[in-house]
């Protein structure tokens, strides 16, 4: 899809970008990845406003988290998350086996230790929609081999 | 949905905002980010539109306004303003999908909320061998009735052939 691809490379600019300005000494390198999830926090809340106007309240949390993984994870990247697993003590694991911010980057192990600018963004997306729907969380990512990608969800109880 | 991207756009000017002091360098980055993401766009453009070299620059005005931004932004900007040389145009958007739900700040009056477009255009156009001006004249954003695009045709840039090559 086309606007896809804009996004695509609107993001892969917008790493690279935070990234080349905190070379030349524009602050720090371990600012990127937050600004990246704050970036993403923002949109996830615009994008919950917009989706959930016309959805039926949702009965617990674990529907929520269904919805993130299939309508939110589906308008967002084109189709669902893979896999989902909780512990059902507030812990989610959400499994990608076909990451779109990464199927461009590589098969494997290659250029491993870059995966994680790329997906800064959508732990603050994830944070962020579920914020809009009262949830108030801690969103961690990981990358084994590219391009599958864990997202991990942890609850916080207020 | 394009109000993914939208939205990240809005994001990322606003991050660009707290990260430089003046809106001038925002702007710059804008470009510069643009140009980026245009030189690697046009390669997708080529491949869904199919559209062929284009023979002159009215030709690849009609392309931008009525294949390009129809397929990226959803809308169809309007071609007016042809200077007496055939130079230089103007793409009329009614409204910018862009700024939807944007509002500019009192502080930010010499941002250019938009400029990614600018810097898109021109690295694309460049990677057809098109080097081109592409700037703002007119912005819903500050208060006026459309927004204006004026892009102009600077020269043709030649295909650098490495040495010793025919």
């Amino acid at each position: 899809m086309a606007d896809e691809a804009l996004f695509l490379l609107l993001h892969n600019e917008m790493v690279a970008g935070l990234y080349r300005a905190a070379e030349h000494g524009e602050g720090e390198n371990g600012r990127c990845t937050t600004k990246l999830e704050s970036m993403g926090f923002r949109v996830g809340q615009g994008l919950i406003e917009r989706f959930t106007k016309d959805t039926a309240r949702f009965k617990d949390e674990l529907d929520i988290m269904k919805f993130i993984c299939k309508d939110f994870w589906t308008t967002v990247f084109r189709k669902q998350i893979d896999n989902l697993r909780t512990n059902h003590q507030g812990i989610y694991v959400l499994q990608d086996n076909k990451f779109r911010l990464l199927t461009q980057m590589s098969a494997g192990k290659q250029y491993l230790e870059h995966a994680p600018k790329y997906l800064a963004f959508t732990c603050g997306l994830i944070r962020g929609g579920l914020s809009n729907l009262g949830i108030k969380s801690i969103v961690t990512a990981e990358v084994s081999s590219m391009p599958a990608c864990k997202f991990q969800v942890m609850i916080q109880k207020i | 949905s394009s109000e993914l991207f939208t939205l990240t756009y809005g994001a990322l000017v606003t991050q660009l905002c707290k990260d430089y002091e003046n809106d001038e360098d925002v702007n710059k980055q804008l470009d510069k980010m643009g140009y980026n993401i245009g030189v690697r766009l046009i390669e997708d453009f080529l491949a869904r539109s199919n559209v062929g070299r284009c023979h002159d620059f009215r030709e690849t005005a009609d392309v931008i306004a009525k294949i390009a931004f129809k397929m990226y932004l959803g809308i169809t900007p309007s071609i007016t303003n042809w200077s007496p040389g055939g130079d230089e145009f103007s793409l009329i958007l009614e409204n910018n999908p862009l700024v939807d739900f944007v509002e500019l700040p009192d502080n930010h009056s010499s941002l250019i909320y938009s400029n990614l477009l600018c810097g898109v255009l021109r690295g694309a156009l460049e990677m057809v061998q098109m080097a081109v001006d592409v700037k703002f004249v007119q912005d819903t954003l500050k208060g006026d009735s459309v927004t204006e695009i004026r892009m102009k045709f600077i020269r043709r840039i030649e295909d650098n052939l490495p040495a010793g090559e025919e």
